[in-house]
């Protein structure tokens, strides 16, 4: 009943859509979105490379806080005065799906663009129906001040040992603060911190797939480990870091107050016009020399269809258009750090970006541990690790407690598919 | 006129239809908006969804918030950390206010409507540019509060108070007295300002001067507004919410430390971040905020209000 409602909709939509050709006026989509540092962008680059090609369509990126995203969109939703184009987190948009409030995109011209492993954030649990076109992943490793390395005379660690060999130096040093990070937004925490070094103690996809099959606990030795790793990292944060937020660190490690800062690839663009210093990037260093490394590289934003769109056709042609190799190439290059999804290889000129890219070659990638069917239930696995990993940087948990209690709230909902 | 006179004459009780006229728009508009959505909520804490329909559950949602220990820790911690809340408010807000408004009502004060104005004009801001500036005073990389403190020599006291859970509620409580400690002063102002010169003058007479005339005289002559700020301050800290989220966020942290029922509410209502929305749950949690907001005020209404002696002059 609620699909046959659906599909009138939409065909009352798309012969009022055409009604509207025939008056040859322009129409207008609607892009909700979580990505406002990213408006700039939308309005110089994109949109304008789309309507250039497609005449009569306009097109209007409209961002909200990326905290307040996900509840401001469900309202939305719920009330029908949503924008015509969503954009989609990964994994979760799947409830969305399921209350029919994104569209099947399975047969969308352009989506053979990407691959299964691509796909797979927006597509249901037997991967029968995709509901978001891929656009891009994001990597997590550590930016580095290269002028504050080269004065101190550092190397760039590839080993944990490594690691904090030059954090000791640099803070010996104390001209740099060691590492920008703050506890006080607790996201910092958990996604910089637990998710960007974890792959490597976990070892990515094996260790990740066999905490959903419930093969592997939290309180497993590999899953505790990466606790209690951050947990060592308190001497090395700026003075005060418990009231540091987000914000406060990307300026401290920008201003050239600090020296390293653990990072997710979506800095680079904000960083290359703020830092007036020469920045290098490495991957989470590995526990012994020789270890395969692992990272997160992790499918970060999609775009859907709603399906109570007045002007689904326009839309379509825009997702089309977002699956080209044209848009990944302009994306990737205007957004240095969100590496494009598309089969068709990118060229980039960032040489950070680069950088960040090159180690999808020597690591095994995986995605956020926490993403995938563990955060459906209450209490939520993401939002309870970055309250825990904040508690064990700030020293007031200890890794095994935290990780017990992760486990804990796990296991009352969550029954691993036998 | 004539007619007027007539009809009274007349002795006739004609119905006084443009009563309920003028009263309808505001009845209408506060249903609209109030009592409609109130019933609403306690009736929607009765559902649940079940794939994608709503059934009727009873009291089942109570039973989880109360019943499940995670459900139930969340809310018992909140309702603490709440009733903290309060309780700063009520020691350090109300007794400020009315030491402020008994110094401004003081006739020897100079340049007392500066002072007024200037001690109210935090309680018209927004709570985002509170939230934002005292998140910035505070912050320990660019704050003024540690230059400050460094300043006198006593940069050792300096905490990043935001961040540490044994002082995050206290340091947000102090900044939301701050930001209303111009309404109790106001109140308390005009209620002694409408305290009758023969009384004080009667005070004088008999050698009652000073803080004992404030204590004896003025103080039980205020305490029916004392009363009324208690009671808005219960109601605005048990709704409150709209500090903590900016200067906190809606996790309320550090691990839960600030969370109040208002943020917790607003989590589990909309959702935050990977978790999705739960509006039955959420309007449980709303109900609950009701009925403890009801029981207070009943409280009040029915056992001190009606104890407090009135003075008629």
């Amino acid at each position: 009943m609620k699909h046959r409602l659906l599909t009138g909709l939409l065909m009352a939509s798309s012969i009022l859509g055409s009604a509207g050709i025939a008056l040859a006026q322009d129409k207008t989509l609607t892009i909700e979105s979580w990505r406002n540092d990213d408006l700039a962008i939308w309005q110089e680059k994109l949109i304008p490379a789309f309507e250039a090609k497609n005449p009569g369509i306009k097109v209007t990126f409209s961002p909200s806080a990326p905290t307040e995203y996900n509840a401001a969109l469900n309202a939305k939703l719920d009330a029908g005065s949503a924008g015509d184009l969503i954009t989609c987190r990964p994994f979760t948009s799947i409830d969305l799906y399921g209350k029919g409030q994104l569209a099947d995109l399975t047969a969308l011209p352009g989506m053979e663009n990407f691959s299964d492993v691509a796909k797979s954030a927006w597509q249901t649990d037997d991967g029968k129906a995709t509901f978001c076109v891929p656009m891009a992943s994001v990597i997590h490793g550590f930016i580095y001040n290269k002028e504050a390395f080269d004065k101190l005379g550092i190397a760039v660690p590839a080993t944990e040992e490594e690691f904090f060999a030059a954090l000791d130096k640099i803070k010996a040093d104390g001209t740099y603060i060691p590492m920008a990070m703050g506890t006080k937004d607790l996201w910092e925490a958990a996604t910089m911190g637990y998710q960007n070094i974890g792959p490597n103690y976990w070892k990515g996809e094996e260790g990740r797939l066999a905490l959903i099959k419930g093969e592997q606990k939290l309180t497993d030795a590999d899953w505790v480990a990466p606790f209690a790793t951050l947990a060592k990292w308190k001497p090395y944060l700026g003075d005060g870091f418990e009231a540091q937020s987000y914000p406060d660190s990307q300026n401290l490690f920008t201003l050239g107050r600090a020296a390293i800062f653990p990072a997710g690839s979506w800095e680079i663009s904000t960083f290359n016009t703020q830092a007036q210093f020469k920045m290098g990037a490495f991957p989470p260093p590995v526990q012994k020399a020789g270890d395969t490394c692992y990272i997160s590289d992790h499918t970060d934003i999609g775009l859907g269809l709603n399906p109570k769109s007045a002007n689904a056709d326009a839309a379509k042609a825009f997702l089309s258009w977002v699956a080209s190799p044209e848009f990944a190439t302009i994306y990737a290059n205007a957004l240095p750090g969100f590496f494009s999804l598309n089969s068709a290889p990118v060229k980039m000129e960032d040489p950070l970006a680069q950088e960040f890219v090159s180690w999808r070659e020597k690591c095994k990638p995986t995605i956020r541990s926490t993403y995938q069917i563990l955060s459906r239930g209450t209490p939520n696995l993401e939002n309870e690790t970055w309250v825990k990993s904040a508690n064990v940087i700030n020293g007031t948990e200890t890794p095994e407690a935290a990780a017990a209690e992760l486990q804990k709230g796990l296991d009352s909902w969550f029954k691993p598919a036998k | 006129m004539s007619e007027q006179s007539l009809e009274h004459s007349q002795d006739k009780r004609p119905t006084r239809w443009h009563i309920a006229v003028f009263l309808a728009p505001a009845l209408l508009v506060y249903t609209a908006v109030m009592i409609l959505p109130l019933f609403g909520t306690l009736q929607l804490s009765l559902f649940r969804s079940i794939d994608n329909v709503q059934v009727f559950t009873g009291l089942e949602n109570f039973r989880t918030l109360f019943g499940d220990p995670r459900w139930s820790n969340s809310f018992w911690n909140a309702l603490g950390n709440n009733t903290w809340f309060f309780i700063i408010h009520m020691l350090v807000q109300n007794p400020i206010g009315i030491l402020l408004a008994a110094l401004l009502s003081s006739p020897k004060l100079r340049f007392s409507a500066f002072y007024r104005t200037a001690i109210f004009i935090p309680t018209i801001l927004s709570f985002v540019i509170v939230g934002f500036a005292w998140k910035l005073i505070l912050s320990p990389l660019w704050g003024v509060a540690p230059n400050l403190l460094d300043m006198v020599g006593l940069k050792s006291l300096f905490v990043p108070w935001l961040g540490k859970e044994e002082y995050a509620l206290t340091a947000l409580s102090l900044i939301s007295v701050w930001q209303f400690v111009g309404i109790p002063m106001m109140l308390i102002y005009a209620a002694m300002l409408s305290i009758p010169e023969e009384v004080i003058e009667a005070a004088e007479c008999d050698g009652v001067t000073g803080f004992s005339q404030f204590w004896k005289i003025k103080l039980p002559l205020i305490l029916p507004s004392i009363g009324i700020i208690s009671i808005l301050t219960f109601v605005g800290n048990f709704n409150a919410f709209d500090l903590i989220y900016s200067a906190q966020g809606a996790l309320a942290g550090p691990n839960y430390a600030t969370d109040i029922l208002g943020t917790f509410l607003y989590r589990t209502f909309f959702g935050f971040q990977l978790q999705t929305g739960d509006p039955n749950m959420g309007a449980t949690i709303a109900s609950m905020m009701f009925f403890i907001i009801l029981t207070g005020v009943c409280v009040y209404l029915f056992l001190i209000q009606t104890r407090l002696r009135r003075y008629q002059f």
